[in-house]
C-alpha cells in the first residue's frame, strides 16, 4: 500500500545470500493471499469483463469467448437499457459525491476544530460522541435511517411542529433541483436540455439533482463518516506546532485569517486524506441502498456500485456488471488524480509575492 | 544474488499461478456442455439438495416435511437449504458447478439461466405433465421446450374490508363488475381517513387493467406495449389516481396493499392470494372479502405469479430429482403446502379440494383461466423494473410517454 518505495531499496544492497532467500520466505504468504485473492480475481473479472461468460462453469473455460468491448460498448454507447441505467446510477452518484464530499469534509474540520480546543470541557465526551456514528454498522444505521424518514417518522414529525408537511422521503423520486424550478413553475425542461443528453439520460435529468430519497442517504452519510475524519483532522490539528500560530498572532493576524492563512495550509497532507478517502467512499457507495431502498423510487438512488451487483447476479449479465465495475474504477482513479493534482504544492504565485513585496516596502518606508 | 531473486521471483509466481488454476479449477468440476435436451437424465445414488426461497417457517417446515417424506419412501437422501437471497445463492451455485439440484425457479430467471444451459429442461418428462394448467406451462416453456414443473401459483383479485363495505351501505349486488362499477366504489368508499382502493404503483398491480383493457407487453412473440388498450389502461388508472379514489400503497404510507388493509388505510386493494398469510398474522381483526376484478373493455383479466421446481443441468443425480419433484407436485403435497402457507396448486386435479378447503378464495382460483403473466424473457425483468420505476410517477406522467419507452426497450429484449 505504500505509495513510493524507499530509496535505500536496491537490488542487491549488501544482503547475503541467505537473507534474500529468507525475505523472500517470510513475504511468501503474504504475497501469495494478496495474489490468490487480490490479483488474480481482478485480473478474471477484467477477462470477464470482455469475454461472453454467462456464469456457468469457468470462465477460462474453452466455450467462453473474448467479445472485445462489446460489454464496455452495452453499458457506454448502445443507448439501450442498459446505458440508461448506467447513465442514472452516474448521475445519482455524481450528486451525491457533489454533496456529500465537501459536506463532510467541511463538517469533520469544523468538528475537530471545536473539540481541539483546549477550554471546551468535556472535551472526551463530544469526541466520543462525534466519532459514535462512524463506529455503529452501515446497515443499523440504514435500517434506523428508513424508519426516520418514513412518511409517518420521526423527521416528518418534527417538520410537522413547523407546520411544514415532509415529504415521503424514501418513496419520492422527484429531484429537488426539479423540485425547487417547479415552484417557479418550470415543470418541464427547456428543448435545449430535453433533446440532448448523456448515456441515455436527458441533460434536463442529469440536473435533476438528487432525488429526495438519495438526499436522505446523503444526510447519513455526512452523519456518519464526519466522525471519523473528524478524527483525522484531530490527529492533524494537534500535530500542528504552536509557534506558527502564535508568529502569526504577533502579525496582528484575526483568527479567521488565522484557520485561512495559517491553519489550512498546514493541514493540507490531512485534506488530501480526508477528500481522497471521501471520493473512493462515495463513488463506491453500495451497502445503504443494498439494505435500504435496491435503486427505488424510480431508480434515483441506483448507483453504478449496486448496478454491478444486480446487473451480474441479478441478470446474469456478467460481463456488463464486471464492466460497470472497472469502469467505476477508471472513474475513482480520474477523480483522485484530479484531487491530487489540485492539491498539489504549489510555489507562491507571483501575484501573492507582490503582495507581500508592497506589504514589506510599506512597513519599511 | 540477482539470479536468487529472480528464482525467488519464478518460484512465487509458479505458487501464484498454481494457485490460481486450483482456485479457478473447482469451477470445472463439470464439463461445460450445454447439454439442456430433455434426453438423459442423470442417475447416481447422490443424495439431493434442494433450495430454496422461503417466505418463513411455517414454507420451510412444510417443504422439509415433503421432503422427509419422499425421503423415507424413496431411500435418497435429502438436504433442504432455505436460501437468504435465493438469485444470488442460484447465480453463485452455477458459476461454481454445484449448483444445488433442485430449487424454486422465478419466471424472470427461467430465460437467463436457460441460455447459459445451467437448467435441465426436464419438463417433457413428468408423469403428471398434463395436469398442469396450460397457461402454467406456458410460463415456463423456452423456446419451444417446457422447462420445469410449476411448484405452484397466484392470482390477483380484489380484496375488500368487509367493514367499511358495509359502512358505506353497500352489499353483495354491488361488487364491481366493470371499470365503472369499480370507480362508482371506490368513490364511494373513499373517506378522509382511507381510499377507496389501493395498490403498488407496479406493473404487477397495474397489469390487471391492462388485461382487462385487451393489452399487454408480449403477444405471439412481439412486444405490443404501446398498445392502445395499455394506454387506455393507464389513463384509467391516472384519472382515478388523481381524483383520489384510488392510491398507491407507499403514498399512503404502506408497504404493500396488504398493509394497506390491514392498517385500514384502503377499503380496497389488488392482492394475490399470499395476502391472506398475512392478515391473520398480523392483522387478524380486519375481516375481509375477496371478489374477482371486475371486466374491463376487453373482458375479465388478472396477472398470475408462479415458480417452478428448477432442476440443475450439472445435478449427477436427475433421475431421482424428477421422482422427487413429481411428489412435491403431487396433489397431496400441494394441498398440504397451500394449508401451510397459501399458494394454490398448479395442477387442476387439485382444484376441488383446493375449492372445498378455501371456499371464500374461490375468486383466486377463478382468476386462474383468464390470467396473463408478465414477460419470461431473457432480460424482461429488466424491462418491467424500468416500466415500474416510471409508474411510479404516473400521477404526473403521460401513460403513452412511458409505454413508448417499455415499447423500445422490450423490442431489444424479445427479438
Amino acid at each position: 500500500m505504500a505509495a513510493h518505495a524507499s530509496p535505500r531499496r536496491g537490488r542487491a544492497s549488501g544482503l547475503r545470500r541467505g537473507e534474500a532467500v529468507a525475505g523472500w520466505l517470510f513475504t511468501a504468504p503474504v504475497i501469495v493471499i494478496l495474489g490468490v485473492f487480490l490479483l488474480v480475481p481482478v485480473l478474471m473479472a477484467l477477462w470477464v469483463s470482455v469475454s461472453d461468460w454467462a456464469g456457468r462453469g469457468s470462465p477460462l473455460s474453452g466455450d467462453v469467448s473474448f467479445v472485445g468491448a462489446d460489454n464496455y460498448a452495452a453499458v457506454l454507447a448502445d443507448g439501450g437499457l442498459a446505458t440508461k441505467d448506467f447513465g442514472t446510477a452516474l448521475r445519482n452518484n455524481a450528486w451525491y459525491v457533489l454533496l456529500v464530499v465537501p459536506l463532510q469534509t467541511a463538517l469533520s474540520l469544523f468538528l475537530a476544530i471545536l473539540v481541539n480546543r483546549a477550554v471546551l470541557r468535556g472535551r472526551g465526551f463530544f469526541r466520543t460522541a462525534f466519532y459514535f456514528p462512524s463506529v455503529t454498522s452501515s446497515v443499523a444505521i440504514t435500517v434506523l435511517w428508513m424508519f426516520l424518514f418514513s412518511a409517518s417518522g420521526a423527521v416528518n414529525d418534527v417538520l410537522a411542529w413547523f407546520g411544514v408537511n415532509g415529504p415521503n422521503w424514501f418513496n419520492d423520486p422527484r429531484g429537488i433541483l426539479h423540485l425547487v424550478l417547479s415552484a417557479f413553475g418550470a415543470d418541464a425542461g427547456p428543448a435545449a436540455l430535453t433533446d440532448g443528453g448523456m448515456l441515455g439520460v436527458s441533460w434536463w435529468d442529469w440536473f435533476a439533482g438528487p432525488s429526495i430519497a438519495m438526499s436522505a442517504y446523503i444526510l447519513m452519510a455526512v452523519f456518519t463518516t464526519s466522525g471519523t475524519f473528524m478524527l483525522l483532522f484531530l490527529a492533524g490539528l494537534q500535530n500542528l506546532g504552536a509557534d506558527v500560530d502564535e508568529a502569526a498572532m504577533m502579525d496582528g493576524a484575526n483568527g479567521w485569517q488565522r484557520f485561512w492563512r495559517i491553519t489550512l495550509p498546514q493541514l493540507r497532507p490531512t485534506l488530501f486524506t480526508v477528500l481522497t478517502l471521501g471520493l473512493i467512499g462515495c463513488w463506491q457507495v453500495f451497502d445503504q441502498i443494498y439494505t435500504g431502498t435496491q435503486g427505488a423510487p424510480g431508480k434515483t438512488t441506483l448507483t453504478p456500485a449496486f448496478l454491478s451487483y444486480q446487473t451480474a447476479f441479478k441478470n446474469q449479465e456478467w460481463g456488463q456488471g464486471a464492466a460497470i465495475a472497472f469502469i467505476l474504477f477508471v472513474i475513482i482513479v480520474v477523480f483522485t488524480l484530479i484531487q491530487r493534482w489540485a492539491l498539489r504544492d504549489r510555489p507562491v504565485s507571483r501575484r501573492r509575492i507582490r503582495a507581500y513585496e508592497v506589504a514589506e516596502k510599506g512597513a519599511m518606508s | 544474488m540477482t539470479r536468487h531473486t529472480t528464482r525467488a521471483a519464478l518460484g512465487t509466481g509458479a505458487v501464484l499461478i498454481t494457485s490460481a488454476l486450483a482456485l479457478t479449477g473447482c469451477g470445472s468440476g463439470f464439463s461445460g456442455g450445454g447439454d439442456s435436451s430433455s434426453e438423459g437424465l442423470t442417475s447416481s445414488d447422490d443424495a439431493l439438495t434442494v433450495l430454496i426461497g422461503s417466505s418463513g417457517d411455517a414454507e420451510t417446515e412444510a417443504v422439509q416435511e415433503a421432503i422427509d417424506a419422499w425421503s423415507k419412501e424413496s431411500g435418497t437422501k435429502v438436504s433442504l437449504q432455505a436460501a437468504s437471497n435465493l438469485s444470488q445463492e442460484l447465480s453463485q451455485g452455477f458459476a461454481a458447478g454445484k449448483p444445488a439440484d433442485l430449487f424454486y425457479l422465478s419466471t424472470d430467471q427461467i430465460a437467463g439461466f436457460a441460455a447459459n444451459g445451467s437448467l435441465k429442461a426436464y419438463g417433457d418428462e413428468l408423469k403428471n405433465k398434463d395436469d398442469f394448467y396450460p397457461s402454467l406451462v406456458e410460463n415456463f416453456t423456452v423456446d419451444g421446450e417446457f422447462y420445469c414443473a410449476p411448484k405452484d401459483f397466484s392470482t390477483l383479485a380484489l380484496v375488500i374490508n368487509s367493514t367499511m363495505w358495509a359502512n358505506a351501505g353497500l352489499t353483495d349486488a354491488d361488487l364491481p363488475k366493470t371499470w365503472d362499477d369499480l370507480a362508482a366504489v371506490a368513490k364511494k368508499l373513499t373517506t378522509p381517513e382511507h381510499v377507496g382502493l389501493a395498490f403498488s404503483a407496479e406493473y404487477q398491480r397495474l397489469g390487471v387493467f391492462i388485461a382487462q383493457s385487451g393489452g399487454g407487453l408480449v403477444k405471439d412473440g412481439a412486444a405490443i406495449a404501446d398498445d392502445d388498450a395499455n394506454v387506455a389502461a393507464l389513463e384509467y388508472v391516472k384519472s382515478h389516481l388523481a381524483d383520489g379514489t384510488f392510491a398507491f400503497a407507499k403514498d399512503i404510507g404502506a408497504g404493500w396493499g396488504g398493509e394497506a388493509l390491514g392498517k385500514q388505510s384502503a377499503a380496497m386493494v389488488i392482492e394475490g392470494n399470499w395476502i391472506t398469510g398475512a392478515m391473520s398474522n398480523d392483522y387478524s381483526s380486519v375481516d375481509y372479502t375477496v371478489a374477482e376484478l371486475p371486466a374491463g373493455p376487453a373482458g375479465k383479466g388478472t396477472l398470475q405469479f408462479t415458480n417452478c421446481w428448477g432442476m440443475a443441468a450439472d445435478s449427477p443425480n436427475q433421475e431421482a430429482a424428477l421422482d422427487l419433484v413429481e411428489y412435491l407436485t403431487s396433489a397431496d403435497s400441494q394441498l398440504a403446502f397451500s394449508k401451510a402457507f397459501g399458494p394454490m396448486p398448479s395442477i387442476a386435479s387439485a382444484a376441488d379440494a383446493w375449492t372445498s378447503a378455501n371456499p371464500e378464495l374461490e375468486p383466486f382460483l377463478a382468476g386462474a383461466d383468464y390470467a396473463q403473466f408478465p414477460p419470461n424473457q431473457d432480460g424482461a425483468a429488466d424491462v418491467i423494473a424500468d416500466f415500474n420505476a416510471q409508474l411510479e410517477s404516473l400521477k404526473t406522467g403521460d401513460p403513452a410517454q412511458i409505454l413508448d419507452s417499455v415499447q423500445s426497450n422490450l423490442e431489444a429484449v424479445v427479438e
